[in-house]
């Protein structure tokens, strides 16, 4: 049964992934806008764009670009940054681990706060601290992410001196095993490194959070009030189970079910949002690249950031499909 | 029956604007909205130096902090905060108006025909939508930014573009569900035109949460814009825009603070506005929109 689902599932990404690949690149090709005149700047000669174009291949019919362009990403290959005349596929590698870190710490507390959350305030339905999540929920898909970002710089980092104001790490980097700093230092038992990059990550992981923990609040608060309606927990209240078992047992995979729906969306938002935190907080991540990748003009690396976000965003998605139709039979009958 | 029916109506609306009105924060959320948009079109007679707003220079009054003259004090040069602020809810507002009205415009009758015709129109059209879909919203419109060239309507026209495909699932959704209802099989026995369903049936039926996904996506196109502008991708200096306020008054941060934390707070009260008046009004009508 599992097996054919996932047989199902499989082409159906496949030709997700080609789309992606035709998106991008009829965005990169086909849009008013020539890479190598940007790349280049209003002075250069047209002799330097025409040989700038030869040479990204861009005088070529459009079906050879494509052609080119898909077997040098079969390859792994993303072509050179024309900013630091490296290999994009290498900057982003370099780069990917302070991304993948961030918005890690940041899904982290955004469950793990939002759980306990939601089911306080659907416990204490209407009453002060559920009024309070609310407002706390409105306000966190609220804020600006750039601005909120910037006020804890200032009141928290400038004025109270609590943690750093920018960057990943101050001192010397953990023994490079995944390039995760936290998980790196947590493995090479390096106390001075983790606390470190601990204090660089509370800020923005926390700024990246917000939103994610108050559509998590949100969710869990609505299902549990629905669980708690059903025939289920009435009989077990009526039969006297103990009410912890019934919160703790029962709702809580409930709840875990219910946040699963939402993840793939908010890895997605996360990601996006990881442009803004990292321009903020100098984070040295892949989002940063992109930004500065756009900003100018580097075709190559644009095209590169997105297209590896764009394919590890339908693998996470394919991964939760496959986790959720694992914790629900039905949806894997029904498809 | 006729009357009957028509009380029965008046009974739903009744209650509703009894959801409605139960429900304060939504009361506050509206008059946010209603306060935004009267400061935007009388802007000019609001702001205290309507002149600030584009890219007059004061060098003698630069950089003073909030006082009774500027009470949002004053930037690098000169300029009055406050009045740049009230003439920016004009950009943010026509932002959201803009690329909603595009989204709304090319994803509902994509959806609208998927769901109706079915067959291979919906597969093509609800393919296209996945794979739009398949790249978070903000990296698709930072790529659209990369090809084009940086300014205001670009930056509309690159969120329009990511935002689409949600009205299009909307229209999907809602049209499935919709298509097997007495109405319409009752339009199609009389003869109706597909279109006349498709427009004059379906789609009317479809405005209580077409309704709530625009107010709330308002705030969200708005934080969208703002996010553009801020990263140096969106509107240009001078134009008085939200968030490229934020980006240039980070620069002098945080000595000039009231220049980065005036104009974040405009973005963050308009997005609450219309989260708030959203949530409100999906209380009213009784919806879920995702």
């Amino acid at each position: 049964m599992f097996g054919r689902y996932l047989a199902k599932r499989l082409p159906y990404m496949m030709l997700v992934l080609f789309g992606i690949s035709l998106l991008i690149f009829f965005l990169a090709r086909v849009m008013p806008g020539d890479p190598a005149r940007l790349a280049l700047g209003p002075e250069a000669t047209q002799e330097q764009v025409q040989a700038l174009r030869h040479r990204l291949g861009l005088d070529q019919p459009l079906y050879t670009q494509y052609y080119v362009f898909v077997k040098g990403l079969l390859k792994g290959e993303l072509g050179m940054s024309l900013v630091t005349k490296r290999d994009v596929s290498k900057d982003l590698i370099q780069r990917l681990p302070a991304t993948l870190e961030l918005v890690a710490v940041a899904m982290t507390i955004a469950i793990l706060g939002g759980i306990p959350l939601g089911m306080l305030s659907a416990l204490h339905k209407d009453r002060t601290i559920d009024q309070l999540s609310r407002v706390f929920a409105f306000a966190g898909v609220s804020f600006p992410r750039f601005w909120i970002g910037i006020m804890f710089q200032i009141g928290i980092a400038y004025t109270l001196g609590l943690l750093p104001i920018t960057g990943r790490i101050s001192g010397d980097p953990p023994a490079h095993m995944t390039g995760l700093y936290l998980l790196d230092s947590v493995l090479t038992r390096d106390l001075a490194a983790f606390m470190d990059s601990f204090k660089h990550m509370v800020l923005p992981a926390v700024t990246l959070s917000l939103s994610p923990l108050a559509q998590i609040t949100r969710l869990i608060r609505a299902s549990m009030i629905e669980e708690l309606r059903k025939d289920y927990t009435i009989v077990s209240r009526t039969i006297g189970m103990p009410e912890n078992l019934n919160i703790y047992k029962y709702m809580l995979k409930n709840a875990f079910t219910a946040t699963l729906t939402v993840i793939g969306l908010l890895v997605g938002w996360l990601i996006g949002n990881a442009f803004i935190v990292e321009q903020v907080f100098s984070w040295p991540g892949m989002a940063r690249y992109g930004v500065n990748s756009v900003l100018r003009n580097d075709f190559n690396a644009v095209v590169g950031v997105t297209l590896v976000i764009g394919v590890g965003y339908v693998f996470i998605n394919f991964i939760v499909d496959l986790l959720y139709g694992y914790l629900d039979p039905r949806i894997r009958l029904k498809k | 029956m006729e009357q009957v029916l028509r009380r029965k109506e008046k009974g739903n609306l009744a209650r509703a604007f009894y959801r409605f009105k139960k429900n304060p924060l939504s009361l506050i959320g509206l008059g946010i909205i209603l306060t935004m948009v009267l400061i935007a079109i009388f802007a000019p007679f609001i702001a205290p130096y309507p002149g600030d707003a584009g890219g007059a220079v004061h060098f003698k009054e630069m950089f003073q902090s909030p006082s009774w003259k500027h009470s949002f004090g004053t930037d690098e040069v000169g300029r009055d905060v406050l009045s740049r602020i009230i003439f920016g809810s004009r950009i943010s507002l026509t932002l959201g108006i803009v690329v909603l009205s595009v989204a709304v415009g090319v994803g509902i009758p994509l959806g609208l025909f998927a769901g109706y015709f079915g067959g291979k129109v919906e597969t093509v059209i609800m393919r296209i939508t996945d794979i739009f879909l398949s790249i978070p919203p903000l990296v698709l419109a930072l790529v659209v930014t990369a090809v084009l060239e940086r300014n205001l309507q670009n930056s509309m026209f690159a969120i329009a573009f990511t935002w689409w495909p949600w009205y299009a699932r909307l229209a999907y959704g809602q049209t499935l569900s919709k298509k097997e209802e007495d109405f319409v099989e009752v339009s199609e026995s009389l003869g109706a035109s597909r279109l006349y369903i498709i427009f004059g049936e379906i789609l009317p039926n479809m405005t209580s949460p077409l309704l709530v996904k625009i107010t709330l996506d308002m705030g969200y196109a708005i934080l969208a814009g703002a996010a553009l502008g801020f990263l140096g991708l969106g509107a240009q200096p001078p134009t008085p825009e939200w968030g490229t306020l934020v980006s240039l008054g980070r620069i002098h941060l945080p000595k000039m603070w009231w220049l980065s934390t005036f104009s974040g707070l405009a973005i963050f009260v308009t997005v609450l506005g219309f989260n708030l008046l959203g949530d409100g009004l999906r209380d009213f009508f009784d919806v879920e929109v995702d």
